[in-house]
Order: structure tokens, then sequence, then C-alpha cells
């Protein structure tokens, strides 16, 4: 010890040492008796309080999905019902390997190997307790292969979800739509309450326009979860019995669509291999009996997603499948509009009944010697307007035209519809198109006058469907329709009751009448109407050999409009040019004459000729849909 | 000692009767009875609780066991060291510590934000040796001085605490350099730091307070800010105590049985099977299991003061009553965070969290008091 330093007193340091171990014993006491101060008032003043809070922690309100209503036919045959499918999922936490588990399953053949960077990306990007979509829809043959195989995958396994399923596929997709992943701005769209839980909406044709009919509501029900929101898989009853009643999912409606199904298979096979669009009509209420647009696609494929692949060379098909041709393709309506312009030109007096042209094949304007011609180069002889029309001669209405006058013309062909959308039930519709003298100048303003000037050229092609004129197959239905009431015009639909699956109740649309063509003398109804009967039934009909045999009397008329020029971006192949240069085939009708039930637009694209091609067509769906033809299989 | 006994203290100081076969076998090899029986019955009531803590995972439990089991052999290895010989050893031990502290900052290992981990053949973290060494230091330097320390001795002392303090709050690790701060403070304390200049650092420690907010890393702010008013972000910084308190308050008198706490075994108490620890326990046994498991720490406690207290020289004397007290301040701060009485501060819950290396230095001490226990009858009274 170092003798410098005080002397140490041991006695009374450890005297010391006792009562600071003695104090520091005293303020522990204090502390303690502060946490267990603490713990009482927790565990036992407040306990009831943090027991609730404590029951309400582990409980999670899932929303449980409305079941999609059903899409039927009038006859109420299913065109889109809910089907169980069964999907390949993963969970991640509960995988050893996933590199390895997933090669596995390539080489099962269970899930595509092009495909698993994105399923790994997935796979890491999400909660780990979130399952991930291996293969949305398996087969029967995949899900017996991977049964026998599931002791290998820990983590993998299958799980049933209702998927939609359009048992007609491609017959009935552009009408009825298909529906699709919910999208960002689909979701800034929606009810967001009503839409929890959801996964797909409906993207297209009816699927899209009654959507909000179809999708019901979404229900209720409480889980009990662990605090990363997983469901506890343990013995839970008197947890779940505390809770409040979860709510039902509210099913959307069934909806009765106005299409009947046969006539609608019939109109699928009818354009096999073609490009083109049938559209059938009851003209007494605008029901929409058919519409169909070829070429098709499966809208199966939407409804349990596709690959980016499969999309693109959708979109990217120079045919076009996704695009609805009977509501957004416009076409020259050719001479199809000739019974409506002989009402014009009768109407204003621009003819009359008894008035004879002479057809030499062609037509030039005075004091110009351009020469339109007819398209039967040696002419049709002396015709009058009934003859003009069964005979489609354009002669006949090139001379009339100008004292019809466009402005007339367009006045009338607006009344049966054409030029203006129809509102039918679908989010999207071309307008068409029937010009006037106020839409070129409206159309070229700002230009040159001579641009925004009307000439009388132009009111010539006009009288026979072409130059400006456009028209959707949807449209000349629509106008064939009005045509057979006589000038009562309804707006077509699609979907005509909705079916509440709760309580059975049935709410039923009203027919909408939308107009009437203004005609003073009755008469020229019989005309026109006897015309039309003449082009399927009269000698020199242009399409008696359509109507040969019938067991009832029907109406027609044929038309046939000149390509202009061939779509741009498209290769070139010399036989594709030849193909895509042909006329489209036009076709307009009803029937039975005397008590029209349907009346049927058909184009065909390039068909080259109305008669021919189109109006056979035609005459199927009448003779199937009047109980005369064989029934589809 | 002359007065009577107290059951109690009876207790505390071990049997009077004569010894056993068994007794004998431990007092033959350094072990205190008492001391070893209240670790151990902590210790496996920790391990019970962690069953449920790790959701049952055996894995993990496992390794707790032997991690367990190896800090029980090192701490009997310890208790054969005679304290003379740890306290001539003290400076070097201290200086290596200091050493290795400053390495840890400039090469050590990240994890979880923070430079704590030192690869030397082994991974460990420098400052569980602080833990142990600043109070063998502070003690040592009072070893042969005069009671109550003189200011110049303070002074020095100041240093021995401040350096590994503020080495350790630089990597950072607030809450360890706090408590060996803590560790040091006490053996002054109990050398007999006057009152006044207690009271008189109590007053400055409010602008201390500050200099340390300074000190502290914002999410430190944050936890202190939070236990203010944890519902002011009930899912961000507040959910923990939020979590705790629920898990606790919800336990009751009796818990909810064990393995059987929905807000452990849902997840939703965070850091169940360290920190939290102590919410598990009181979820799934209540109030009653809690009231225990303080109990058996108490008596770890006052065994370890009255180890203190019957201790020959004034270095052991000192290291026992610092060990015994931090041991307490453990409990404590732990036990005052999970209520939410105090900030949260990553202090695990002795013998209970999941953990093993603060576990090896907590029973190296407990050593070191079976050490100094088992030398007092060497010495002369």
């Amino acid at each position: 010890m170092d003798l410098l330093s005080p002397i140490k007193d041991h006695h009374s340091e450890r005297r010391m040492f006792i009562a600071r171990v003695l104090l520091s014993s005293l303020i522990a006491v204090l502390l303690l008796g502060v946490v267990v101060a603490r713990l009482v008032q927790l565990q036992v003043l407040d306990h009831e309080y943090f027991a609730e809070r404590s029951q309400g922690n582990r409980v999670r309100i899932e929303p449980v999905p409305p079941i999609r209503g059903l899409i039927l036919d009038r006859r109420g045959r299913v065109l889109a019902e809910n089907y169980p499918a069964y999907q390949l999922e993963l969970i991640p936490e509960q995988l050893v390997d996933l590199d390895d588990t997933l090669t596995r399953l390539a080489a099962l053949e269970l899930i595509d190997a092009e495909d698993i960077p994105r399923i790994e990306a997935t796979a890491k990007a999400g909660p780990r307790f979130k399952p991930v979509t291996l293969n949305a829809r398996l087969t029967d043959a995949e899900i017996a292969n991977f049964a026998v195989e599931r002791p290998r995958f820990p983590g993998v396994d299958f799980r049933p979800r209702l998927v939609r399923h359009y048992p007609h596929g491609e017959a009935v997709a552009h009408a009825v739509g298909y529906v699709s992943a919910l999208t960002t701005e689909d979701l800034e769209e929606v009810e967001a309450a009503r839409y929890a839980g959801t996964s797909q909406s409906g993207k297209t044709g009816v699927e899209a326009n009654y959507e909000t009919d179809l999708h019901g509501y979404a229900g209720y029900r409480h889980l009990v979860t662990n605090a990363r929101g997983r469901q506890i898989a343990v013995d839970t009853r008197e947890v779940l019995d505390a809770l409040p009643v979860d709510a039902a999912a509210a099913p959307g409606d069934n909806v009765y669509t106005t299409l009947d199904l046969d006539l609608q298979l019939l109109a699928t096979k009818a354009l096999e291999g073609r490009r083109g669009a049938i559209v059938a009509m009851d003209p007494w209420n605008g029901d929409i009996l058919a519409m169909v647009s070829a070429p098709s696609f499966d809208p199966n494929q939407f409804a349990i997603g596709m690959t980016p692949d499969d999309y693109r060379s959708l979109t990217t098909d120079p045919e076009n499948p996704l695009y609805n041709r009977a509501v957004l393709g416009v076409y020259p309506p050719g001479s199809t509009i000739k019974p409506m312009l002989a009402l014009a030109a009768l109407e204003t007096g621009a003819t009359n009944l008894t008035r004879k042209t002479m057809c030499r094949g062609h037509f030039s304007l005075p004091n110009n010697t351009h020469r339109y011609r007819d398209w039967k180069p040696e002419g049709h002889g002396s015709v009058d307007i009934i003859e003009a029309i069964s005979q489609s001669c354009d002669v006949y209405f090139y001379e009339i035209a100008n004292d019809i006058g466009i402005d007339a013309m367009h006045h009338y062909l607006d009344q049966f519809g054409l030029g203006s959308k129809t509102n039918i039930d679908l989010r999207n519709e071309s307008n068409g198109l029937v010009p006037s003298t106020a839409w070129k100048r409206e159309r070229f303003k700002g230009r040159d006058p001579s641009e925004q000037r009307w000439y009388q050229g132009e009111t010539v092609i006009a009288s026979i469907g072409q130059g400006y004129m456009l028209a959707t197959p949807l449209q000349l239905a629509v106008a064939a329709a009005t045509t057979a009431t006589r000038g009562t015009r309804y707006q077509p639909r699609l979907v005509a009751a909705f079916d509440d699956p709760l309580d059975g109740q049935r709410r039923i649309l009203d027919p909408i009448r939308v107009g009437t063509v203004d005609v003073d003398n009755d008469v020229h109804w019989d005309t026109v109407i006897q015309s039309m009967h003449d082009v399927m039934h009269g000698l020199r009909g242009t399409a008696r050999e359509a109507g040969l045999d019938a067991e009832y009397v029907m109406a027609g008329k044929s038309g046939t409009a000149q390509v202009f020029s061939v779509a741009q971006e498209e290769e070139y192949n010399e036989e594709e040019i030849e193909e895509r240069l042909r006329d489209h085939a036009l076709f307009i009708s009803f029937a039975p004459i005397d008590n029209p039930q349907i009346a049927v637009a058909v184009i065909v694209e390039n068909g080259s000729s109305g008669s021919r091609v189109a109006a056979p067509i035609a005459r199927s769906l009448m003779d199937a849909y009047l109980g005369y033809g064989d029934a589809p299989q | 000692m002359a007065m009577r006994l107290s059951e109690t203290q009876k207790l505390l100081a071990g049997t009077t009767e004569p010894l056993g076969g068994f007794g004998r076998l431990l007092n033959r090899f350094n072990i205190d009875g008492p001391l070893l029986s209240a670790l151990v019955l902590i210790a496996a009531f920790g391990l019970v609780v962690l069953y449920s803590a790790v959701g049952e995972n055996m894995r993990l439990w496992t390794n707790q066991l032997v991690r367990l089991l190896i800090a029980l052999v090192g701490m009997l290895i310890i208790a054969q060291f005679p304290p003379d010989f740890l306290r001539r050893w003290t400076p070097w031990g201290y200086a290596a510590g200091v050493l290795l502290l400053i390495l840890v900052l400039v090469t050590g290992e990240v994890g979880q934000g923070a430079r704590r981990w030192l690869d030397l053949g082994v991974r460990f973290q420098p400052s569980e040796i602080m833990k142990l060494a600043v109070p063998m230091m502070t003690a040592w330097y009072l070893h042969d001085r005069q009671m109550p320390p003189t200011p110049a001795n303070l002074l020095v002392l100041a240093v021995v605490i401040v350096v590994p303090t503020v080495l350790i709050a630089r990597q950072p690790d607030l809450g360890t350099s706090l408590l060996i701060a803590a560790s040091g403070v006490i053996v002054i304390v109990l050398a007999g730091l006057p009152i006044r200049i207690m009271l008189g650092l109590a007053v400055a420690s409010v602008p201390g307070a500050l200099v340390l907010w300074n000190f502290m890393q914002d999410y430190q702010k944050q936890r202190v800010l939070t236990l203010l008013n944890p519902d002011s972000d009930p899912l961000g910084a507040g959910y923990n105590i939020i979590q705790s308190k629920i898990a606790i308050g919800s336990g009751g008198l009796f818990g909810k049985g064990w393995t059987n706490g929905s807000q452990a075994q849902l997840e939703f108490l965070p850091e169940r099977d360290t920190d939290f620890i102590f919410a598990v326990v009181a979820e799934e046994l209540g109030l009653m299991g809690v009231l225990a498991l303080l109990a058996l720490y108490i008596f770890v406690v006052g065994r370890g003061l009255f180890i203190a207290a019957s201790a020959h020289d004034t270095y052991s004397r000192l290291l026992a009553g610092s060990i015994s007290l931090t041991f307490f301040v453990y409990v404590f701060v732990n036990t005052a965070m999970v209520t939410g009485l105090v900030p949260v501060v990553g202090i695990p819950l002795p013998l209970v969290s999941f953990g093993g290396t603060s576990m090896v230095t907590l029973l190296a001490g407990f050593g070191i008091l079976m050490a100094i226990h088992s030398n007092r009858k060497l010495l002369p009274r």
C-alpha cells in the first residue's frame, strides 16, 4: 500500500458502504413499486379496456366479392357465366427454395419456363404470405398431374376461384363483350366499397355497359388474423361468435339480352372465314336479335388473363378481330339506301310513280362530260322507280339526285337513323356520315371556299350511297327496320330485362321509340316496300336467287360499295391486294313483308356482290328466325 | 453480524445450518447455492416463456438453451478466479476493452444501422466487455484510496467512465452506453459520493439532458417523443408501446394462458422474443406470473447486495454492489420501457430475452459475485 495515501478506515468505510447499499435498495424498491403500480393499473384497473383492444386487434374485415350476374340470351340461354376454375398458387413464405420450386414446376409443364422471372419478381415484391398466381387456369389433366406431385411442392397449391366463362365464346364476343382485370383507371371510376375484393370488370359490350347491374355489392366477413393480415388457421369459433354479423355480398343482376343464340351462332357460321358484320333486329322494339362481327376472338382469354404476347398478337392482327365492325365499322352504304332515297324523291316530288328513265349505262350532268357509270355497262333500258330499285339502276337515281338535293337526302336519311349514333346500349359506336351542304361547310371550315362548296356531282354519287356517305351495319339494320315499320324507329338495344337473383324480381326495360319518318302519302311506303319485294321476288330482282322458294315474302335491297384504297400499314402481297380491293357486299332486308318480325343488315368486306354473297346470309337468318330454317347445331 | 437475522435476511444470507453433502460440493467449487438457484429458476422461467414467444420454434428455443448452458458454465468458471486475481488484471482488461471499442468504430461490422460487432475469429460486441470492465476499473481505482473519494479522484473516475460511454454511444448504442455509465456511477455512489454532489449532479442533469438530446439520433429522439404521446403515431413509432400495453393490460390477473396470448402469438407485439418479452409474460401469465418473475429478480439483487455487504475488501464490495444494482437497473429499465414508463431503449430482460451475448456477460458478472462470496472466508474478518 502506498504510504503517502491517507490511512483507510476499514470499519467506517464498511459502515458507509452498507448505508449506501440500504439507500440504493430503498430507491430500487421505490422504482420497482412504480413498475408494479403500473402493472396493476394496466392489468387490473384498465384490464377490460385492453382486453377489448386485443380482441379488436386480431379481427380483420375482409371483403367478399359479389357473384357477377349471368348474361342470358332472350330465351334464357347462358351467354356469360361464372365457372369454377382452379388456379395454381405459391405462398413465398412457405417455400424452401423459390428457384428450385419453379424449375421443377416448369419441368412438369405446370408453368411456362419463360414466366419464371416474372413470377420471381412478383413473389419477391409482395408480402411473403400473399399468394402468387402461377397458372390462372389448370386443366383437369394438370390438376391430376399436380395432385400426384403435391407432396414435393410445399407452399404450392391449387385454389378454386370463379372465372367468367363464355360458353359460346367467339360467337357472342362483340355483343356480350368480356371482363378483364381492373385497371388503375377503372378503380378511380368505381365505388370503392362496392368493388372491394373484385378483381375484374366489364371492358366491352354488354359486360361493360351494364357493369353496374352485373357487378352487385361486395359483402364483408370478419377474419381472425395476425398483425400482418394473414388469416390464422386456428380454432377461432369463440372469437368469431362475438363479432358483428358478416354482411353477405349482394350478387349482380342476371341480364337478359335481346340476342337469339341460334341466330347468333348461325350468323357467326355464315361469316366464318370472312371479314364483315351482321345485325338482325326486331323492327317493333329495337331488340338486337343477332350482332356478329367477324373475325372474332375468344373472350375467355381476357377473363382468364392472357400473356402480353397473346394480347399483342390480338391487337396487331391485320384482320382486327377485337374491332366490333357491327357498330364501329363504317362502310359506304351503296345501293342499300336507294329505297330510302326513293321515298325522299317521291315525297319531295323529284320523281313520281309513273316517271320512267332510259338507262343506257351512264349519266352525265348538263354541260359536263364526266360520265357517271351504272354498274351494268349496257344499261337497264327504260325503268320506273320500282324497277330502278329492284334492278338497282344507278342512272335513274343519278338523274333525280339533283332534283331531290343533298339537303333533302340528308333530311330523310337522318330520319332513318343514318349519319348519327343509334344510342344502342354499348359504350362505343360510330356516327356514320350523311353529308349535307352545312356539313361540308363545317367540315372544310377555314379552307378555300371552293373546297367548302357542295357540288352537283357529289349529290350524284351520294344518290347511290358513295362519296362521303358512310354507315355502320347497325345503322343499316335500323334503317331497314324503320322501313319495315313504315317509319317508326326504335332505339336498338341489346338488353331488355334484369332479374334480381335474390328476390326474383324482374325489371323490364320499355322499348324506346326515337322518331318517325315524315311521310305525307302512304302510297309512297307501298311503292318503296313493293320495290324491295321485287328485289327478292321480282323477275329481274337483283337478289331473286336469295328469295327463291321462300315460304314467306320478304323485302330486301342489295348494295355494293367500292373500296377506294387499301388499308395503309399492311404488308403488300399480290393476292392480298387483289382480295382487299374487291367491293364490299351489302344487304338489308326484312320479313315477312306484311307483318315484319325481323330486319337484317349484312356486310361482307370485299365480298364483291351484295346480292350473291350478302343476301343469302340474310335469307338464312330470316328462315331460321321465322321457323323455316335448319336448326343450327 | 450482531443483530438478529430476520427470516428474509436468513434467506438472503443462505443457510446457516451445517452444510450437507451437496452444499459442501457447491462450496468446494466456490458456488453460491441461493444465487445459483435463483438464477436457474429465472432462466427456466425464461425458457418456458421464450418457447411461447418464439412461436414454439424449437430451433430457436434449443439455440437459446445451449447458449444459456454455455453462459452458466462460463459463470462457474469465473467463480473459480480469486477476486485479487481479477483485481490485478482489471486495468489491462479495461485498456483492452477501450482499444477494441476504438477498433470497432473504425472497422466494425455494421448490423441494423450500427457498428457494434467486431470479428476477431469470433464475432462479438466489445461493449459487452465494458459492461464488466467499467465497474471493475472504477472499483480498482477506489480500492486503495480513501473513502469518500476526493474531487480529484472523482475527476479521474469521470474520465474512466465517460470514455467508453462516449465510444459506445457513437456506435450508436445509447441504451448500452447509458447502462455502462450507470454501472460505473453506482460504484462511486456506493463508495460514498457525498449526497450534496449527487444532488448537484441531479440539478446539472437538466442541461446535461439537453446535451444528450443533441447527441441522439433522430430515431432515439422519436422514441422519447413517442413515450410522451404514443397515440400520436399509432402505426409508426408509437406502435410498439401501444401493442405492448394492450398485451400487458389484456393479460389481466392470471393471463390468457401459456402460448395463448393473442398479441404475442398473432405477432401484434413487436420484438416479442427479445426486448418486449416481458409483455408476453404479462399477457400469457398475467399479473401473478409477472410478480413471480419480479420476486425472483428481487431475490437475486438482494442476495447480490448481501454478498457485497459481507465482502472483505473495497474492490470486491464495490464491484459486487455495482453488479447487483446494475442487474436491477436492467430489470427496471426493461420493465419500465415495456410498460410505457420510459422511452424505448434496446435493453433486454435479463436471462429471459432471446439473445446470447448479453447473457454471457450477465452470468459472468454473477460468477464474479460467487468468487467474491466464497473468498470472504479466506480473509480475516
